[in-house]
């Protein structure tokens, strides 16, 4: 599980030595997140993003106890309760701004981290599992954040809730007794305010079991790097503390800037007024719309306006949907090329830069806008071309290419090939 | 038990102990699983009592049915020509307007108000809202235009708007559910 240079976890202290005979949790923590851990030495700043994801679950997990201090989940004050909290709780404001704004950039986070193994092919052999565990946190995250921005019970929260529980009546033969289960009614209304509460406050821990799946896969072939040049010496990696942790501590700096700026200037910039509107049963919003991390795969959803064969328009289009996501889980093996990372690979390179960024950019920038022309139409088009993208050019693409020749190791890939450059044998 | 017919005593105890938590663990679930179906108070709060005498020729209200809004429509003769002049074979979803409404009371359209795409409330029952390209009703949430029968004719919706089960209690006074 580790390189055989990894220094060993020795105890000085005899509370430390008798403690590691019997639990040894901080053996476990040095060769996990301290000295222990050897990390290639040439990490970019991509690779800060998986630390941030964790402290943006510490943030809502410990925002989202106090909040859940000061709700009730019943449809008749869940609304008050949190106007209650901003207003006259101490410190409510702050708590709740805290875990709103919390969410979105938990999401902003996750998309560059995913995105970094798009890119840096950090799905490829050996660390398949660390990506499909990692996908399942996603999906996990997704349903977490739907359900919290339920739980106001305000106007999008309800439609959001109604549109969305929806999709499943979608299902052919079981889709109405499947929705009015998942409700436990025929609309949204207590009994889905309560298990929605319920789910969102369950559904943290889950995550926080699978991250920490997530990481143990990650550390028995070690992390990747910008080369894709897998570990060869001692001279290719540092240990993670000091390091990574100071490395890490920067980013934590630069993140909190911009995500006090929001919480504190701009609370309320990715919300939607709609939303300070109690849930009105009678009444749909002018322009429903999710928040905006799903805006791209809403888009894939309303793509689908026509009959295909014998498939309903809503099915098609709810299949499609899930379908945008569950095609990640098939990545490691749609993706044959053995080279991991872009930077030797020319033509997926521009693939990645001039086909898939592009392409979600349209399609995030399409699910937020109305659900009328032109939108549809390029929406269409784009989700065709993000479908094709994972399903015909990625493995063309792994087929014919020729890519550029890979540095001899990672201390090469820093360095140089300047025989000056070789550190010592035993540095 | 004899070693000649097959069974070990052993086998039996294993199979048996094993089927009887199977059996148990069914047990369980159903509870588990039966809890999150609608309640019995939710299903009691299904039936509604509408007095119509006011609703005018043209216009439509708004109920409240199992907790969603049901259209109420007094159709114009225009409206009413407007949705037998079309071929019900070359729809999506085809009915006639005489399958959808009462007999001899064609000009009351009533469809719950939930958008058979994914469930949100069309406009074109309020006074003055937009209702669509086929005067009936406009989802705003995808673009669903229904027709004077409420019939889905254009947009991502599958289905026409459902007609609830009802009748006429009296002529003034309409029983839902």
């Amino acid at each position: 599980m580790s390189f055989p240079w990894a220094k060993e976890y020795t105890p000085s202290h005899p509370f430390m030595k008798w403690m590691d005979e019997r639990l040894p949790v901080p053996r476990l923590v040095y060769n996990a997140v301290g000295g222990g851990y050897e990390v290639p030495r040439n990490l970019n700043y991509f690779w800060n993003f998986g630390f941030l994801a964790g402290l943006c679950l510490v943030l809502q997990i410990v925002t989202g106890i106090v909040m859940a201090m000061h709700y009730a989940a019943n449809t008749e004050v869940a609304f008050d309760t949190i106007e209650h909290t901003v207003r006259d709780v101490n410190w409510g404001w702050l708590m709740r701004y805290a875990h709103a704004n919390g969410a979105s950039a938990f999401f902003v986070v996750i998309y560059v981290h995913i995105f970094r193994g798009f890119y840096f092919g950090s799905y490829k052999a050996p660390r398949e599992m660390v990506w499909l565990l990692g996908v399942v946190i996603f999906l996990l995250m997704m349903a977490t954040a739907f359900m919290g921005y339920v739980l106001p019970w305000g106007q999008m929260s309800f439609w959001g809730a109604k549109v969305i529980t929806g999709l499943f009546s979608a299902i052919p033969l079981v889709g109405e007794p499947l929705q009015q289960w998942l409700l436990g009614g025929f609309a949204p209304d207590n009994a889905a305010l309560n298990r929605f509460f319920s789910l969102h406050y369950l559904l943290p821990f889950v995550i926080v079991g699978v991250v920490i799946l997530h990481i143990w896969a990650l550390h028995i072939p070690g992390s990747s790097n910008p080369t894709g040049v897998e570990v060869k010496s001692e001279s290719d990696t540092v240990p993670f503390y000091p390091y990574y942790v100071a490395k890490d501590g920067w980013a934590i700096g630069v993140f909190a800037i911009l995500y006090c700026a929001m919480v504190f200037f701009a609370p309320n910039y990715l919300g939607h007024p709609d939303n300070y509107i109690p849930a009105n049963p009678m009444s749909t919003p002018a322009h429903i719309v999710p928040e905006w991390y799903f805006w791209p795969f809403y888009a894939i959803l309303r793509a689908f306006t026509q009959d295909f064969f014998f498939i309903p328009a809503k099915l098609m289009g709810v299949l499609a949907m899930f379908g945008a996501i569950l095609v990640w889980f098939f990545l490691p093996w749609l993706d044959k090329s053995p080279i991991r990372s872009s930077s030797y690979r020319p033509l997926y390179k521009k693939f990645f830069w001039f086909g898939l960024i592009p392409t979600m950019a349209v399609l995030f920038y399409c699910g937020g806008a109305a659900a009328e022309e032109p939108y549809v139409m390029i929406s269409q088009i784009a989700a065709l071309y993000y479908f094709a993208h994972f399903l015909i050019i990625l493995p063309i693409v792994s087929a014919i290419e020729k890519p550029k020749p890979l540095p001899f190791s990672i201390t090469e890939a820093v360095l140089g090939k300047d025989e000056d450059a070789k550190l010592e044998p035993s540095a | 038990m004899a070693e000649e017919d097959g069974v070990r005593r052993r086998d039996f105890i294993n199979v048996a102990a094993v089927s009887a938590a199977g059996v148990a663990g069914i047990g369980v679930v159903i509870p588990l699983v039966s809890q999150m179906s609608a309640s019995a108070d939710v299903l009691a709060a299904s039936t509604t009592e509408v007095d119509i005498s006011s609703v005018q020729t043209g216009q439509a209200i708004k109920a409240i049915f199992r907790k969603q809004p049901v259209f109420i429509r007094n159709l114009t003769q225009r409206e009413i020509d407007a949705a037998n002049a079309v071929d019900a074979a070359s729809l999506r979803d085809p009915q006639t307007l005489e399958e959808r409404t009462k007999e001899g009371k064609t000009n009351w359209l009533i469809t719950m108000g939930v958008c058979t795409h994914l469930g949100c409330v069309p406009l074109g029952a309020g006074e003055g809202e937009p209702r669509g390209e086929f005067g009936g009703y406009f989802c705003p949430c995808h673009g669903s235009h229904y027709d004077t029968a409420a019939r889905i004719r254009k947009g991502p919706a599958p289905l026409n708007l459902q007609v609830p089960d009802y009748e006429f209690t009296s002529d003034t006074v309409v029983t839902i559910g």
